[in-house]
């Protein structure tokens, strides 16, 4: 299996809608041993200012990857998701993410690289509420292991 | 919240803290992120590809080593950038039989990296170890101060 190198520049559309719910707040808070009251308590979250529970700082990675699926899954990539690992993840929040939010991704491959047998891609998630409001953009770089790599 | 910046200084510490893992928080991170990859919750799996055994969500290990930052603002929206590479796998081992154990454990250090006064952010830089090495390399979380 090889990776197709026309992939970079190529774009994925907004897929389908992710409702950000107040029990996934909690639950991934939960999941990265997060404490602070406001990814629980309303009431706390509001008088820090926010509308709903707030999400914790990596919660829209549960958008991005759902939006990386789109390319992993894609036949004409040529990408063997067993052999995908995880290289870097950067996320610049442009607002935080509260429950109640509607959010889409678009998924935009900005670079395919060549290396050791296998390719690096590098993704970036556009994340936005569904009337157009910027969330934030995450950039995933995921290294694909060549056959012969371990 | 707010921070007074004029109080901070590039190199000064904001903490450390010590994060027990068990195979129990690979699952519950993986049914809430739904990153179901089994090489974070099976063994022969994990092994098959050529790991040393099941190994920590990558995403699991920067998610929670941002709370040492977030505490340190007191509100979990004060992170307006955040970044990481993945360089060493976390092995977690199964202590599922012996309660209150830890599979791995990782430390996390804070220091402030840099200031922006005009702006009102400061960046933190994380070290994240497991074993005695970095997990985590460029670990930074830019901060909004105020």
């Amino acid at each position: 299996m090889t990776i197709n190198p026309d992939l970079q520049g190529r774009s994925y559309p907004a897929g389908e809608v992710y409702t950000v719910g107040r029990e996934a707040i909690r639950d991934f808070a939960r999941a990265v041993k997060a404490t602070h009251p406001s990814h629980y308590d309303v009431e706390a979250a509001r008088a820090l200012g926010y509308a709903d529970l707030v999400a914790p700082p990596t919660f829209a990675i549960i958008v991005a990857q759902r939006a990386d699926a789109q390319l992993i899954t894609d036949p004409g990539a040529g990408i063997d998701f067993s052999r995908v690992v995880h290289a870097d993840q950067r996320f610049t929040h442009h607002r935080p993410i509260v429950a109640g939010d509607e959010l889409v991704a678009a998924l935009h491959v900005d670079s395919v690289r060549a290396m050791g047998g296998g390719a690096m891609i590098t993704t970036r998630a556009e994340i936005s509420t569904v009337d157009g409001v910027r969330t934030a953009t995450t950039t995933s770089s995921l290294l694909v292991r060549g056959e012969e790599q371990q | 919240m707010s921070i007074p910046a004029a109080e901070l200084t590039v190199g000064q510490d904001i903490g450390s803290v010590t994060i027990p893992v068990t195979r129990q928080d690979l699952v519950r991170y993986a049914g809430a992120s739904g990153d179901f990859n089994p090489i974070h919750w099976n063994s022969d799996f994990a092994q098959g590809v050529g790991l040393p055994g099941v190994i920590a969500h990558g995403m699991f290990t920067m998610g929670a080593a941002v709370q040492l930052v977030t505490d340190w603002t007191g509100d979990p929206g004060s992170v307006i950038d955040y970044q990481t590479r993945f360089t060493r796998p976390v092995v977690v081992a199964d202590t599922t039989a012996q309660p209150g154990v830890p599979g791995a454990v990782l430390e996390v250090r804070g220091t402030i990296g840099a200031l922006n006064p005009e702006e009102a952010t400061a960046r933190i830089d994380l070290t994240v170890t497991f074993e005695g090495q970095k997990v985590l390399v460029k670990a930074q979380a830019v901060v909004r101060l105020s």
